[in-house]
């Protein structure tokens, strides 16, 4: 039914644009349009459109059905999307701010992650969650989190942060066929960015890190927003001479860690950056495992992680801005790694 | 049924109860009675298998609560329909038809076990016969049987989804949250609550400020009936109201049993909580013999077969322990199997 990853090679202007929620509409859209299985539920996704719309117009195509408005129950539509995805579906549920995602934890890590195990390998749990996940709109502590390192830590769960228009499509349409219960963590401030996204309904495979930007200097690990805020440094640190090979893992977990270690081994250096809190961050996993491989005989400067600061997300706008990794701050600890500071 | 919340304890008239032996039949009537047995015999066997230290872990005994176990599966389509229940849950597997050998292989922790020894005796799933497993976590099965129930309204078909819970259960924010969603897509859910008095130590009566739990039902607007637990045909008289109701599309019901568990909580419980004598009260309504003398009274059997019956269950569940004791353990190098649907 769907295609494999395809990569067209007309000029980048010809190429048909989209925003990275329009992006993530279409997969909703395409995959509602092909199997009758696939449903959304969640709060204000009707005819609201969701909160940062991505369900909008979905449920004049889709109707009340399959375009399902929840009351502010963020347990039961968790536990309501294994029940459905265990039954037979393959609902894809809305959770409004990840923030709101500690509601439903018992469900997704007491429940749809443990049941495929706990039953020997018999039943399985092929439902989405998504939700929007980080900081940079002003809405301070509760509605700014990054909380995907929680479901990182649990076997059974899997985590996808696509950081791009493609990505969130194709990644989309991966999860949606998937299997297994996927954490889809989305960014609000990407929502409104735009790229390239192919109307064939496609799919970027899960567990397959991408090499964003090829580099001599320096591996940069980073997810999310993060990976378009280090592509912008990696331009200008380029002006200085200084290359950065950029991977997006895409899916946390289970993570394809090959492209890392060998981009290490090439390069000799590694910095990891992501919003969210520093401290048992992703970025502790990803140095880890470099530190475990043959990648560490390579290294010549300790690896590092850039992440947000070990503090809830401050109202105060400069404050905000200052909590998390900015362009400025990857490009001063980018050039910090590779001229020795460390 | 109806939506007026009674508070008196239903139980049928003698001609409704005659009226409905009728309808079940001899030979159901009499399965009924000998997997009633099966249930004791296994739970028996279970504790003393615990005892002489055969296997390891915990259980939640439910002797005391089969004809609840019984009364709730027999009046919907096992197999068909769906089931989800929580740890208390060996009867309700064996009253779904789950085999006795899969359930001792998983108790005592074989491959050939229901979940090949994975889950054991709090998770045992039975998922080709749509008995979608016992739950660990109190409530943790309600958002999901609401799910299940989401799934069947949106395949258009006649199943309902049969939700099983404590007492303990209805004090949870996921029952509100389920009941509530169930309600107003009026899903096919029949939530049945087996009030057995006791939350571990909470007694009902400290736990709750009103007389039944099916006065919750009031505040979803669904049906909300309480009926003696001990009774196999007050069960099956109103869950089948309910299972109708459902099929009908008219939604969801809230069935509370009134029983007891004979048995501490799990193995640990000292039951400081508690008097003998008020167990013992509780065991003069054995389940079991009350169901034997209405069908001795409708002339269905004799004692002398009641007897035979009993024989038979009991030397079932010595089958089953031959059948578990021969089986082999999982073999190590699967232990990562069945956390990932591939």
């Amino acid at each position: 039914m769907l295609t494999e990853t395809i990569k067209e090679t007309k000029p980048a202007a010809e190429l048909r644009q989209l925003t990275y929620a329009e992006a993530l509409r279409e997969a909703l859209r395409q995959a509602m349009q092909t199997d009758p299985t696939v449903f959304l539920l969640g709060e204000d996704i009707g005819v609201y459109g969701g909160a940062f719309g991505v369900t909008a117009g979905l449920i004049d195509e889709f109707g009340l059905e399959r375009v399902r408005d929840t009351p502010i129950s963020e347990a039961t539509i968790a536990g309501a999307s294994a029940g459905a995805a265990l039954a037979g579906m393959h609902p894809v549920g809305e959770i409004q701010f990840m923030d709101f995602v500690t509601l439903s934890m018992e469900q997704l890590v007491l429940q749809a992650a443990k049941v495929r195990f706990m039953f020997g390998g018999k039943a399985s749990i092929p439902m989405v969650l998504r939700m929007p996940a980080g900081s940079g709109t002003g809405a301070a502590a509760q509605h700014s989190e990054s909380l995907e390192n929680l479901f990182v830590h649990i076997p059974g769960l899997k985590v996808v942060m696509p950081s791009n228009p493609y990505d969130a499509k194709g990644l989309l349409l991966s999860a949606i066929y998937d299997g297994n219960p996927v954490i889809f963590v989305e960014h609000k401030l990407l929502y409104k960015t735009t790229g390239h996204v192919p109307e064939e309904m496609y799919q970027v495979p899960l567990s397959q890190s991408n090499v964003a930007r090829q580099g001599r200097d320096l591996t940069v690990v980073a997810t999310s927003i993060m990976v378009p805020r280090t592509l912008e440094a990696a331009a200008k640190l380029s002006e200085e001479g200084i290359e950065l090979e950029v991977i997006d893992p895409r899916t946390l977990n289970p993570l394809d860690d090959a492209p890392i270690i060998e981009s290490v081994v090439k390069t000799g250096r590694a910095l990891v950056v992501h919003e969210a809190t520093t401290t048992g961050g992703y970025g502790g996993e990803v140095i880890a495992r470099i530190v475990a491989s043959q990648a560490f005989d390579y290294l010549e400067a300790p690896p590092r992680r850039l992440a947000g600061l070990d503090i809830p997300i401050p109202y105060n706008r400069n404050l905000e801005y200052h909590t998390v990794p900015q362009v400025e701050n990857i490009v001063e600890e980018a050039r910090k790694l590779v001229r020795g500071a460390y | 049924m109806d939506n007026v919340h009674d508070v008196s304890v239903y139980t049928p008239s003698p001609q409704r109860a005659e009226e409905l032996l009728s309808s079940i039949g001899q030979s159901k009537a009499l399965s009924v009675l000998e997997t009633m047995y099966t249930i004791r015999a296994f739970e028996e066997k279970a504790e003393e298998l615990y005892s002489l230290g055969k296997t390891h872990g915990t259980m939640h005994l439910s002797i005391g609560q089969e004809a609840s176990a019984l009364g709730a599966s027999t009046a919907v389509r096992s197999g068909y329909d769906y089931l989800l229940n929580h740890h208390r849950g060996h009867g309700h597997c064996i009253a779904w038809g789950g085999d006795p050998n899969l359930m001792m292989a998983e108790f005592m922790g074989k491959e050939t076990g229901y979940c090949r020894g994975r889950g054991g005796s709090m998770h045992i799933a039975d998922v080709r016969r749509n008995n979608l497993g016992a739950n660990g976590i109190v409530a943790g099965g309600i958002p999901m049987a609401v799910g299940v129930g989401l799934s069947i309204k949106m395949r258009g078909t006649d199943q309902v989804c049969l939700g099983i819970f404590g007492d303990g259960a209805a004090n949870t924010g996921p029952f509100h949250e389920s009941l509530n969603m169930a309600s107003i897509w009026d899903l096919p859910v029949i939530f049945l609550c087996e009030n057995n008095q006791y939350a571990m130590s909470m007694a009902m009566t400290r736990a709750f400020n009103i007389e039944h739990i099916s006065q919750r039902a009031c505040a979803y607007n669904i049906p909300g009936v309480t009926v003696d637990g001990n009774d196999y045909l007050s069960v099956y008289d109103v869950i089948s109201q309910a299972a109708q109701r459902a099929r009908e599309g008219q939604g969801p019901s809230l069935v509370e049993s009134v029983t007891y568990r004979w048995r501490g909580h799990s193995r640990s419980d000292r039951q400081l909580y508690r008097t003998r004598d008020e167990v013992k009260e509780w065991q003069a309504q054995d389940p079991i013999p009350r169901f034997a003398a209405r069908l001795i009274q409708a002339a269905f059997i004799d004692q002398a077969g009641v007897d035979t019956i009993k024989t038979r269950a009991y030397q079932r569940i010595e089958e089953a322990l031959a059948f578990a004791e021969a089986s082999p353990e999982p073999d190590v190098a699967t232990i990562m199997e069945g956390v990932y649907a591939d």
